[in-house]
């Protein structure tokens, strides 16, 4: 029998299993050092990254212009900024919606994405129809799908009346979920 | 020069850098590896052309919603060299995904990926998502109205995923809305995260390359069997190794600089991509198109039946993704030869021809409106007044034209209808304009009857000319085929 054999089979000296032990601590305190620290680092900085999910954005009325620019029967574009755009926005702020007015009270505001995948849908005033440039989606003046790929009506922005001028309530882009 | 000999030496002594490069650069290779295989460096070539460009567009670019676009411009046109930088960093990234896409192609045919390779495989599989993910966020970075609309497009896909899909939604554009914080997003994606993680993939790639050795060309006949495999692939190095440097290196030398002459020449000659308007939402004159490396994928979802989209936009990545990591995992040992695996070429040659074919027809777009189509002429009309004519105005200012073409003008969505009075009568037409179809609108209460009456007046008279002396034989022709 060799050295090596003896030395495994007899049983552990206690400073062999001192030394285990020792080692076992130390390998669960490093490790367990390193994820508490990585935590320490890493959930702050996962948080900061999925803000703009949980942060509620304030929603606020944003006049497109007086009620007798509109004429009735007639859709036209409007513009306005987003709730509270970073100061670095730019144009990137700005929001449209296509404005129908159907009468003297009513007015319907449209959003531009198609639900389709989001394009921004073209009214054609003579045709009276809204049109996707991507994949030839195609609507009617209330927003109902008229023909192709959309699986919905076009979602609507809340809009009403103020002092003379008409307002549409700043809204998240409207994703068709499933 | 006995100095410098001195230096080096001591050098070398510290650093042991003789034997790095005698171990990275002098490796012996298989004999018999040909052109084929030079399209794994290559790639590597491409990203450090990005890397170098992507730099310098750096030092220029100002990643801000409010001013990339302007800097953009600048770039383009005012700063000396811009217009050609930002074009060898566009044709770079076009011949990177097209060498990664030639690699993986190459190395499935000549069945590489097998024992003891399956992980340079699954790598490999990484780097590959990893490059497309470039080209993705790439074209965002351009933040013309294109790449803000192609923002939405994605956030928009996001969404079809199951409960998640609005929070994935609104991840990608960092907020409910398009606005300061979505540029930065991508820009911290394309320049650090997936760089980042292409050196560790790339890292880990190249070691496994070199720990298990370049592939021998596969003969037919001789299956990869792991339990000799790896002797077997020794004894053959021993015996016929020759050093990566230079007798396998050249041939990447060679057709590296053809590829860098090639991209300096497009960049010259073609220059930059193209600036779309400003990224405005408000402006409604927008085309949101990808560049051609996912222009097959713009196709496939306006083909698609809509009961199939949101399965597809769901789980075709994810299935595609999940087919190439199983390739190596049923596949690591049998014959590796092209000629005795058939399938292999078969779904070689039906994904590129499935994916050139879906490119141009992404590119033709018949599926998209012509909003610029023109009035017909006078001559295609063949009237100056009356219910043809009115109905010729009707067809143009309708939106007809939009989507169907006469005598070669308008848009592709629809049927041509150049002659479409030789299969339809009046009243099926009446029909098809009143009730329209699955891709058409109706048009009962757009239209009064008057209207309808003038246009389809006007369709009545697209027929295909009938040469003259024959008239009575192909009136009796088309009285019979009714």
């Amino acid at each position: 029998m060799s050295t090596d054999t003896q030395l495994r089979n007899s049983p552990p000296a206690r400073e062999t299993l001192e030394i285990a032990t020792r080692r076992r601590f130390l390998t669960v305190l490093s490790v367990g050092l390193g994820t508490f620290a990585a935590g320490l680092v890493g959930i702050p900085l996962i948080g900061f990254l999925i803000a703009p999910v949980v942060e509620k954005v304030p929603r606020i009325w944003r006049p497109v212009g007086p009620v007798e620019q509109f004429k009735i029967g007639t859709t036209v574009e409007v513009t306005f900024v987003d709730a509270s755009p970073l100061p670095w926005a730019g144009v990137t702020a700005r929001t449209a919606a296509w404005l129908r007015r159907n009468s003297e009270e009513e007015f319907i505001a449209f959003s531009v994405d198609c639900t389709h995948l989001g394009c921004p849908v073209r009214w054609l005033p003579d045709a009276e129809l809204f049109l996707c440039p991507c994949h030839g989606g195609v609507y009617y003046e209330n927003g109902k799908v008229a023909s192709g790929p959309p699986p919905k009506p076009l979602p609507r922005y809340p809009v009403r009346v103020r002092d003379g001028q008409v307002e549409v309530l700043t809204s998240p882009v409207p994703i068709t979920t499933t | 020069m006995k100095l410098l000999r001195r230096i080096w030496h001591e050098f070398d002594d510290r650093t042991g850098i003789a034997s790095l490069w005698e171990w990275v650069g002098c490796h012996p290779v298989p004999p018999g590896t040909g052109w084929w295989y030079v399209f794994g460096s290559a790639t590597l070539l491409a990203f450090i052309i990005q890397i170098v460009t992507g730099i310098a567009l750096a030092t220029m670019y100002v990643p801000s919603a409010a001013h990339a676009y302007n800097s953009l411009q600048y770039i383009s046109h005012q700063a000396l060299l811009g217009h050609f930088l930002r074009g060898l960093h566009y044709f770079g990234a076009s011949a990177m995904v097209l060498l990664v896409g030639i690699h993986v192609m190459r190395v499935f045919l000549h069945g590489s990926y097998k024992y003891p390779r399956e992980l340079n495989w699954l790598t490999g599989v990484v780097l590959l998502f990893l490059t497309l993910g470039m080209a993705f966020t790439g074209q965002l970075l351009r933040w013309d109205n294109v790449a803000v609309w192609s923002v939405i497009v994605g956030a928009e896909q996001a969404g079809r995923a199951p409960v998640l899909g609005k929070y994935i939604a609104h991840f990608i554009l960092a907020g409910d809305t398009v606005g300061g914080a979505t540029l930065t997003r991508f820009f911290a994606i394309h320049v650090f995260m997936i760089p980042a993680a292409i050196f560790a993939f790339l890292g880990a790639h190249l070691m496994l390359v070199l720990k298990h050795g370049i592939s021998e060309p596969p003969v037919a006949g001789r299956p990869v069997d792991p339990k000799t495999y790896r002797k077997w692939y020794e004894n053959l190095l021993e015996r016929e190794g020759r050093p990566f440097w230079l007798d396998a290196a050249w041939r990447d030398a060679v057709f590296g600089v053809a590829m860098i002459v090639v991209l300096v020449i497009l960049a010259v000659v073609v220059g930059a991509p193209h600036l779309a308007a400003p990224p405005d939402p408000t402006i409604m004159e927008a085309y949101p198109r990808p560049d051609w490396y996912f222009l097959w994928y713009f196709a496939v979802l306006a083909l698609l039946p809509s009961s199939l989209e949101t399965p597809v936009i769901l789980f075709g990545p994810l299935l595609f993704g999940a087919i190439l990591i199983l390739v190596p995992i049923f596949g690591s040992k049998g014959e590796r030869h092209p000629l005795r695996r058939p399938w292999a070429i078969g779904t070689v040659i039906l994904i590129w021809v499935t994916i050139g074919t879906l490119c141009i027809e992404g590119e033709r777009a018949p599926w998209s409106p012509d909003f610029n189509a023109q009035p017909l002429s006078t001559q295609v009309v063949g009237a100056t007044s009356g219910p043809v004519y009115e109905g010729a105005i009707l067809f143009h200012k309708k939106g007809c034209e939009f989507c169907h073409s006469i005598a070669g003008q308008g848009g592709h969505r629809g049927p041509d209808l150049t002659y479409v009075a030789d299969r339809l009568t009046p009243a099926e037409m009446t029909i098809r304009i009143a009730n329209g179809a699955q891709l058409m609108p109706a048009f009962g209460g757009i239209l009064s009857s008057e209207q309808l009456n003038d246009l389809v007046s006007f369709l009545k008279t697209r027929k295909r000319p009938v040469p003259q002396g024959n008239n009575v034989q192909s009136n009796a022709v088309a009285s019979t085929s009714h």
